[in-house]
This record gives C-alpha cells, sequence and structure tokens, in this order.
C-alpha cells in the first residue's frame, strides 16, 4: 500500500476487499472491490457493514467508476471510497469531486502535481458529492 | 449576449494555465504524445495530417464583434491567416503550434472565449439555432437554456469520461434550423397547456455510420427540473453505454438496443432518485442569465419597407435575408460559400470586416450557423442596401443561402487523417458546374453535404443530396445519397447504387437535379419530389 493516497482521518482498513459476488454471498466482509461494470445499487442494502469500497478504473478512460462513486455518496455511504487502477493525476480533482477519498494508481503519483491539481479550481459550477458549494449558490447567496 | 463574472472569467482563467502547465511538460520531454493525448485532447487540440488543429468554442454560435475580431487576430497571428467555421458553430483554427496554443488560450480568454471541451468524450458545445432572439416563430430565446446547460456541462465530475463524445442542442421553434433531432439530446422549447415554457428532450440522435433521428423521451420538463433530468439521462448513458466498440458507443446505439421505452424507464427511475440531490440551480439564476439575452433597444420607428430597385441588392435579399420578430428589422446570413471557395473558410480581413458590420448594423451580435456561414441577426431593413453593398466589396455577398452550391462539406483528406476522400475540391467542383444563380434559383432549396468518410462530419445522411467518400481498392469514391433532411421534418438519406469518380459524382448530380426538373409540380422543393416520387426515377437517370 506504498502508493495510497488517502484524504481521510480514520485508520486505513487493514482487511481485503473481496468481489462483489463473494461480498454478497457472505454477510461478515466489511470491504469489497467493485469493477467497473457491476452495480454499485448492489451495495446499497449493505452499506452500513462496509467500511471500504475499492472501485477499478481498468482504464482511465471507462468512466463509470465516477457514477458508480456518486451513487454510493448519494445514498449515505460513509466510509472509505478508493479509486484503484489507471488513476491519473488529471482525473483526481473529479474523482475527489465525485465522492472518492482514496486512491491506488497503478503508476505513482507525483505528490506536489496532485496537490497541485486538487487545488486548482477555485469554484465550480456542479453540485457534486463533496460538498462543495456551486457557482450558482455563490452568486444567490 | 451572456457576459462573464467573477467565477467564468476565474473558471477560464485556470484553464488556460493548468493547459500552459500541460504543453509545459510535453514540450521539455516530461510527457510522451501517448500521455500527453488525453490531455490536449480535452482542450480541442488535435494532430491533424500536417499540424495540430485547436478547436475553439462558440457557446451556441453566439459572439460580438469584439470577439469575432479576436479570431481574426489568432488567424493572422498563429495561423495561415484564416479559420474555418465548423457544422458545430465551432471555429478551427489548422495550422497551428503547440508552443503558441498558451497563448493563444490566453488571447481567447481575454474575450471571454476558450476551447474547453471542444473535443473528448464529454459534454460538448451546445448548439443552438442560429436565429435566436431574432425568429419570429420562436416560443421564447433558447439561449438561456443554453447558457443554463453550458455552465452545467464545464468540467462536470461525473461526465468527463463518457463512453463517447455527447452533443447537445436547444431550439424554441418548430422549424429545425439546428439538427435538433440529430444531436445525443435534442431540446426543443415549448409551452405547455398552462402556457408555461418547458423542454421537449429527445434522445439517441446521431450521423456517423449508424445514424439515427433522436426518439421523444419526454414531453415537457420545466426549467427549475432541466439540469437533474439531463444529469439522469448522462448518467444512465455513462453507466450502460457499449464501452466495447467504438462505434457502437454513442447514446443513439445503447437506445436502439434497448429501446426508447426502456430507456425512459430507466431514466425516470433515476431521475426520481437525482431530483431530491438540490442539482437544480434556483429560479434566479436562470432569471440572472436570462436577463442577459433582453431583446436589443429595437427602434420603434424604424421603416418596414426597402428599397429594391438596385437588382443584385433585391437577388440577395430574396436569397438571404429571413424575415425577422421586429418590424423594421431583418435577419440576414453572410454566406461563407463563394463559387470556387472552401465552404466556412474566412480570411482574417473577412472575419474583422463580419465584426465591424455587426457592430455596425446588428447591435454587435453575430451567429454562426451549423450549415457554416455567418448571421447578422438584428439589422435595419434601412441599412440592408448598405450592409450588402459592404459584404459584396469582400466577397461575402454571394446569393446562394439553401441553395445548391450552400454546401456542407467536412475536412477531407486535405487536413483529415481518418478520411478516404477528399471533400473540399468535390464541393468546389460542384458550386463551379452550378454556379449560374439563375439555375441554382430555378432548382430552388437543395442542401447538398459532403463527408470523406463514415465519421460523417459533413452530415451527408442529412442531405437532400449527401456525399460519401469511400475508400474502393485504393482510389477515392464517392456514394451518392438521396432524400434526407436535418429540419424538423427530419430523415436519412438513402445510397442510389454504386459510387463514383470524381468527375462521375458530378454528373451523377447534374442528372439527379434534371429529373428533379423534369418531374416536379410547380413550386415543389427538391426533397418533396424525390418523397412523392421515391428514388427510382433518379436510379433510371443516373445509371440507366
Ligand atoms: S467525415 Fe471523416 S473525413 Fe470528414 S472530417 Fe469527419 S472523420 Fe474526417
Amino acid at each position: 500500500m506504498d502508493d495510497l493516497l488517502r484524504y481521510r482521518d480514520d485508520a486505513p482498513h487493514e482487511e481485503p476487499a473481496v468481489t462483489l459476488d463473494a461480498f454478497l454471498g457472505q454477510t461478515n466482509a466489511t470491504a469489497v472491490r467493485l469493477e467497473s461494470d457491476e452495480d454499485a445499487r448492489a451495495l446499497l442494502p449493505h452499506l452500513d457493514r462496509l467500511s471500504l469500497i475499492e472501485v477499478s478504473f481498468p482504464a482511465f478512460r471507462d468512466g463509470r467508476g465516477y457514477s458508480s462513486a456518486r451513487i454510493l455518496r448519494e445514498a449515505g455511504y460513509a466510509g472509505e471510497l478508493r479509486a484503484q487502477g489507471d488513476v491519473l493525476v488529471d482525473q483526481i480533482a473529479l474523482m475527489r469531486r465525485c465522492g472518492f477519498d482514496s486512491f491506488v494508481p497503478d503508476k505513482p503519483l507525483d505528490p506536489a502535481a496532485v496537490e497541485r491539481a486538487l487545488g486548482r479550481y477555485d469554484a465550480v459550477y456542479q453540485k457534486a458529492a463533496d460538498g462543495r458549494t456551486p457557482v450558482w449558490a455563490l452568486r444567490h447567496g | 449576449m451572456y457576459k462573464y463574472d467573477q467565477y467564468d472569467q476565474t473558471i477560464v482563467d485556470t484553464r488556460v494555465e493548468e493547459f500552459r502547465e500541460q504543453v509545459a511538460r510535453r514540450l521539455a520531454g516530461e510527457l510522451s504524445e501517448d500521455q500527453f493525448k488525453p490531455l490536449r485532447l480535452m482542450n480541442g487540440l488535435y494532430l491533424q495530417l500536417h499540424a495540430y488543429m485547436l478547436r475553439v468554442a462558440i457557446p451556441y454560435g453566439t459572439l460580438d464583434g469584439r470577439q469575432m475580431r479576436m479570431l481574426a487576430h489568432i488567424a493572422r497571428t498563429y495561423d495561415k491567416g484564416y479559420g474555418h467555421f465548423t457544422t458545430r458553430q465551432n471555429i478551427q483554427y489548422n495550422w497551428i503550434e503547440l508552443k503558441d496554443t498558451p497563448d493563444i488560450l490566453a488571447e481567447l480568454a481575454t474575450v471571454e472565449m476558450h476551447a474547453i471541451q471542444t473535443s473528448g468524450n464529454c459534454i460538448r458545445n451546445i448548439s443552438s439555432d442560429q436565429f435566436a432572439g431574432a425568429a419570429a416563430d420562436e416560443v421564447t430565446d433558447p439561449r438561456p437554456w443554453a447558457e443554463l446547460l453550458r455552465q452545467w456541462s464545464t468540467f462536470h465530475p461525473e461526465f468527463s469520461y463518457l463512453p463517447r463524445k455527447f452533443k447537445i442542442c436547444v431550439i424554441a421553434a418548430d422549424e429545425d434550423r439546428a439538427a435538433m433531432r440529430l444531436h445525443d439530446i435534442g431540446i426543443q422549447l415549448t409551452t405547455n397547456a398552462a402556457g408555461e415554457i418547458g423542454a421537449a428532450i429527445y434522445v439517441g440522435g446521431g450521423m456517423g455510420r449508424t445514424p439515427m433521428i433522436a426518439p421523444l423521451i419526454k414531453d415537457f420538463v420545466p426549467i427549475d427540473d432541466l439540469l437533474s433530468y439531463v444529469e439522469a439521462c448522462l448518467r444512465v448513458y455513462n453507466r450502460y453505454g457499449r464501452r466495447d466498440n467504438i462505434y457502437k458507443a454513442r447514446i443513439k446505439i445503447l437506445i436502439h438496443e434497448i429501446g426508447a421505452d426502456e430507456y425512459r424507464r430507466q431514466v425516470e427511475e433515476e431521475w426520481a432518485h437525482v431530483k431530491t440531490l438540490g442539482l437544480d440551480p434556483p429560479r434566479a439564476e436562470f432569471d440572472r442569465i436570462a436577463a442577459m439575452f433582453a431583446p436589443p433597444a429595437f427602434d420603434a420607428a424604424t421603416p418596414d419597407t426597402l428599397d429594391r430597385s438596385d437588382p443584385d441588392f433585391a437577388l440577395w435579399v430574396d436569397q438571404n435575408v429571413k424575415p425577422h420578430k421586429q418590424p423594421g428589422y431583418a435577419i440576414a446570413t453572410i454566406s461563407l460559400k463563394p463559387v470556387g471557395g472552401i465552404p466556412g473558410d474566412a480570411t482574417a480581413e473577412q472575419i474583422e470586416l463580419m465584426a465591424d458590420l455587426a457592430e455596425r448594423y446588428s447591435f454587435d451580435e453575430l451567429r454562426v450557423t451549423h450549415a457554416q456561414n455567418i448571421v447578422l441577426p438584428h439589422v435595419r431593413k434601412a441599412d440592408l442596401h448598405a450592409l450588402w453593398q459592404a459584404l459584396d466589396a469582400a466577397g461575402l455577398a454571394t446569393p446562394n443561402l439553401d441553395l445548391i452550391s450552400d454546401i456542407i462539406a467536412c475536412p477531407g483528406l486535405d487536413y483529415c487523417s481518418l478520411a478516404n476522400a477528399r471533400s473540399i475540391p468535390l464541393a468546389q467542383k460542384i458550386a463551379t458546374r452550378f454556379s449560374s444563380i439563375e439555375r441554382q434559383r430555378d432548382l430552388g432549396e437543395l442542401k447538398l453535404k459532403i463527408s470523406g468518410c463514415i465519421n460523417a462530419c459533413g452530415h451527408h445522411h442529412a442531405g437532400h443530396i449527401g456525399i460519401l467518400g469511400v475508400d474502393r481498392k485504393g482510389t477515392e469514391n464517392y456514394q451518392l445519397l438521396l432524400g434526407g433532411s436535418g429540419a424538423e421534418d427530419a430523415s436519412l438519406g438513402k445510397i442510389t447504387g454504386p459510387g463514383f469518380d470524381e468527375d462521375g459524382i458530378v454528373d451523377a448530380i447534374e442528372r439527379t437535379v434534371e429529373t428533379y426538373r423534369a418531374v416536379r409540380t410547380h413550386g415543389e422543393r427538391f426533397l418533396d419530389t424525390y418523397r412523392r416520387v421515391g428514388i427510382e426515377p433518379f436510379k433510371e437517370a443516373i445509371y440507366g
């Protein structure tokens, strides 16, 4: 886990993530891995016992994980939400907005570049899963 | 027109600095072309056959003189002295150097322009009716709705890596001047029984190798629900659109495969959830935007009459000038299709002149049309003659709007690395063959569209006459299609039969239009004759 980037205060979850099928078939797992073609809504009945959901990005072009993340956050999931795979510095800010709060990129990222990317835009146009206030709300107080 | 506030300006300025860093990393060799590609493609920068091409967004095709003048400045300073207006109401520069791109974007930002999301698998520039705010038949100005969508779609965190590019169009009249139903999402503003304005939402249209006309998904969405509803439409697509095959990745394929009813059901279910999230801005935000599109200060006393004594002027008026909703005013289209020219191209001097004329005669407003022409939307009838004289002196008064030489052509083999055949030289040949304006006017409305390959950037499926460049055993070959339309009576063209070489296709078009002349009834358009008699008489004339 050397390359784990994490934006949470609690201790990292140690239990390995199981597949969605395995998770749905057993009752005691607390970490699950969601492939990009799997339905995040299958997890909604079980969110209260999950501490880690890892969403896979097999290629940076495969944007399904962004929707998975938002669906989980919109349903109230508050545990760790991790993006794993072909995660590039230029996607991190969007992923944070969709609710991801930890990252395990296939290729290590330059921490300084990540910090720059996350701090770059002062304003955002949409309400998403990160609690940032959109421009339209700022305009109308 | 919309004016940036500090938030809009900061976002665009920040994007310039971000891209400047990315280009610097590329130039320093820290990024390979492979790593740089996805970054430049988020910002409209393509690597073409001979050079970089930069595509600059013109949101819903509206701009003012200051912005237009900046486009001329960029053409002169960073390109070869011209720009190319596109079928997406944008402008492209075909001869750009990578090292200059950050400076170009910085200059654009000073006039509230950018290249954000003009490429990539994201939500592209929102297109609209070029006569918005001027047409007598619109229920409201569609541009505030388009601007709301522009802001919502800019750096949308969930929809920046869609299965494929995504195009949205907003119109507000029954006459469809923007090919609305050939977009991924087409929106037509309409009035409900209570007299409120809302959006009819069509989803799943498109050109490309599998052309589709978008089905109606929702008949009425009020402004207060627009963004959440479109968000639901996109989320279903982002999750379930195909990603295994680039040619099947557009939303039209998803809707074709699951059916419009099932797609609608999924969207409604998603929307019931999304609507609870508070994503829709308050009405005050829409009102803020709409106020900036208030009609200009029309002169109610200006005469509603026209002196038509100059026959060349009268010809231009009859062909290129359309009625305005305000008495005493007219909508003038500047044709960028002179005989022998490159469709959609304009020199820096011409662009500057159009900027001047917009300031002088059209309340400082211009529009780019999807047919690659320029519109001055609000011209006093009393000024039309002076306007025409200025245009004529600059080679911009070709009276051929919607005639056979008003051709849409994609860049084709002269620029595009995907092309099978040349489009531009063929367009020039056809325009030259039919250069007589009397003959063109006799043939009447005739929309001819040329694509250099199956990707259909020249909208050949939607041409009354369409031409598709194909590769036939290593030589350029052209297929002929008849009967397409991108208008409110949208339809897809049918291939007549075996293809032709470059001269052969021009002859085939000639036989096609002569057949039309022989069988048309009085006043009948080409498209209507075709629909009445079918393809057979044309086939016989072409191949018989
Ligand atoms: S239709 Fe084909 S040749 Fe023409 S611009 Fe598009 S991809 Fe290039």
